[in-house]
């Protein structure tokens, strides 16, 4: 593998999993109000946290450049204030891949909330435990293999996210170009099929590695968990 | 310490109006299901906002819709007992038991509240390594008693932790919360619909028919109008006597000696029966060559119609309350009326061992 593709694997495992970590908490708490809260606006949310799920995702790019840029009023606030910059940037594709696993995210994690009983819940809350608690010691721990499965998922669509990564931050080389990024750009020039193979069998082994890795941690969470 | 209720919920076609108040003991609200028991005991536990009213413990107000108050569940420091252990299937039962622990600051009174205290108290201690998963129900329900007394209530509640179970555990189970009851120094509010249990473990007695609070007292005095459907009579007794060649035990009474099914109790503890009415004979003549082993004399106190061509006629063996059901046709035959000396006959084994 030439340097460039090294480049692009690190880069792409970099951006997914800063995708994956930065959206857990953010997803699990959402997840956990749609499950367990009702709220006005919750449809609203529900709506909101799907929307990337159903929009074409140069679309999605589109509206993260429109809100997110360098001219942008959010983007030019973030700048000013956090000197956080998105746009061109690797932090950009991360945002755009966050945006993107989110609801796969949010979904695996609500479904999983929603079948822990509420009555243990109600249980903790009579041994004195106050609602934070109740979620740390009790709901996060019995649907932790849901939250592993939600952040696996999240992972697997940040490695493979192109359309709004590359309608966002483009295809800069060593700055935003990812696996799929490369392997876009690999076909379109004569010469390049072999190397774009070679990067399509390094995305399927990461893949697989990564689905692998969550079914063994979900098994043994489960059998640690239901076992004398 | 006292608990103070007084509260009004009206869900859909239910309506539901207590007032009572608590003592120190175990105090058992008994109702057949449907009349508002467990929601009751919900809305002491803060898990159920009623419309209206108030709730207190010790004089701390914890629930009061005129003043505005409501203090959570996880502040209230009652504990609970649900019918459904809910013990948490990711913990150990050693961390299921100190639970509670986490939570509470220590303000040392109450007695047993150490682990090897509790552990003892319920027996438990060889399963505090298993996962609640692994656990017979009965075993359930004592760690999940346990769980609650660590957590240093005011006030236990306790709904029908014995109802999932078998007879067997059942019986496993009841010497642990008169242990409870008498040392442990935790009051108790105690659901139940199984006259037995309320018997064998009340102090006093709240009865809750159809929502509504009809009769608060000393369980002597309020079981016997509890249940038409199950009435009886229950009495105080002290164990004298064990028989172990006919494995019978004597119990003396106000009422006069009962022999019994050998009991476990040692001689000098005290101990409840509880005669169900429709186990009892009436005879106006000492009765001679039978083969019951109770016979009481008594006089017919009063006649009350249980419906169906039948009465319960009420006797009192001497101060003692006992009720009999018998037919319509047996009180015109003997001509039964207040006033009329009677004798009644107990089989001994109609007593269930509790």
């Amino acid at each position: 593998m030439t340097p460039e593709e090294w480049t692009a694997v690190r880069l792409s495992l970099l951006v997914a999993t800063t995708a994956t970590l930065a959206s857990l908490p953010v997803g699990v708490a959402v997840a956990w109000l749609l499950a367990r809260r009702q709220f006005w606006g919750k449809g609203l949310l529900d709506t909101l946290v799907h929307l990337p799920l159903i929009l074409p995702p140069v679309v999605t790019g589109y509206l993260l450049l429109i809100t997110f840029g360098r001219r942008a009023p959010v983007g030019v606030f973030l700048a000013d204030n956090f000197g956080i910059v998105f746009s061109f940037r690797w932090t950009g594709a991360a945002l755009a891949c966050a945006v993107m696993g989110f609801p796969l995210l949010v979904r695996a994690v609500r479904l999983s909330i929603e079948a822990v009983d509420t009555r243990l819940e109600r249980a903790a809350g009579t041994l004195g435990a106050r609602p934070l608690w109740v979620f740390a010691t009790v709901t996060l721990p019995l649907c932790l293999p849901g939250v592993i499965a939600g952040a696996i998922l999240c992972f697997a669509k940040a490695m493979g996210e192109f359309g709004a990564t590359i309608t966002f931050v483009s295809n800069i080389p060593g700055e935003t170009q990812t696996l799929p990024s490369l392997i876009y750009t690999l076909t379109q020039v004569p010469d390049g099929d072999a190397a774009a193979l070679r990067l399509t069998l390094v995305s399927i082994a990461i893949s697989m590695l990564a689905l692998l890795g969550s079914e063994l941690l979900a098994r043994r969470i489960c059998v640690r968990q239901m076992t004398a | 310490m006292s608990l103070d209720v007084d509260i009004e919920l009206v869900r859909d076609s239910f309506h539901l109006v207590a007032r009572f108040s608590a003592q120190p003991g175990l105090t058992a609200l008994f109702g057949r299901s449907g009349s508002g028991k467990s929601t009751l005991v919900d809305i002491v536990a803060g898990l159920v906002r009623p419309d209206r009213g108030r709730v207190a413990v010790d004089g701390k107000l914890l629930l009061s819709t005129e003043q505005d108050v409501f203090v959570p569940s996880h502040l209230r420091r009652i504990g609970y007992v649900f019918q459904d252990s809910r013990l948490f299937p990711h913990l150990s039962v050693r961390r299921n038991l100190l639970y509670g622990r986490w939570f509470t600051r220590h303000d040392g009174n109450g007695a047993a509240t150490g682990l090897e205290a509790v552990v003892a108290l319920l027996g438990i201690g060889h399963l505090l390594e298993r996962r609640p998963g692994s656990l017979s129900g009965g075993e359930k329900q004592r760690v999940a008693i346990g769980r609650a007394l660590l957590a240093h209530p005011r006030l236990l509640l306790m709904d029908e932790p014995l109802a999932s179970l078998d007879d067997a555990r059942r019986a496993e189970i009841l010497p642990f919360i008169e242990r409870l009851r008498d040392e442990a120094g935790v009051p108790i509010l105690y659901v139940s619909h199984s006259v037995a249990e309320v018997a064998r473990l009340a102090t006093t007695v709240v009865l809750l028919n159809d929502g509504k609070v009809t009769a608060t007292g000393p369980v002597v005095d309020i079981l016997p109008q509890a249940d038409s459907g199950e009435g009886g009579s229950v009495l105080d007794a002290v164990v004298t006597k064990h028989d172990a060649r006919f494995q019978l035990t004597t119990l003396a009474t106000r009422a006069g000696d009962l022999q019994v099914p050998q009991l476990s109790a040692p001689v000098g503890s005290t101990v409840r029966a509880y005669i169900r009415a429709r186990d009892v004979m009436l005879a106006l003549e000492p009765p001679s060559q039978i083969s019951a082993l109770n016979v009481l004399a008594a006089r017919v106190a009063a006649i009350v119609d249980a419906g169906r061509a039948q009465a319960d006629v009420r006797l009192d063996c001497n101060g003692a309350a006992v009720t009999a059901r018998v037919t319509a046709r047996s009180v015109e035959g003997l001509a039964l009326a207040p006033g009329r000396p009677v004798h009644a006959v107990i089989k001994s084994v109609s007593f269930e061992r509790s």
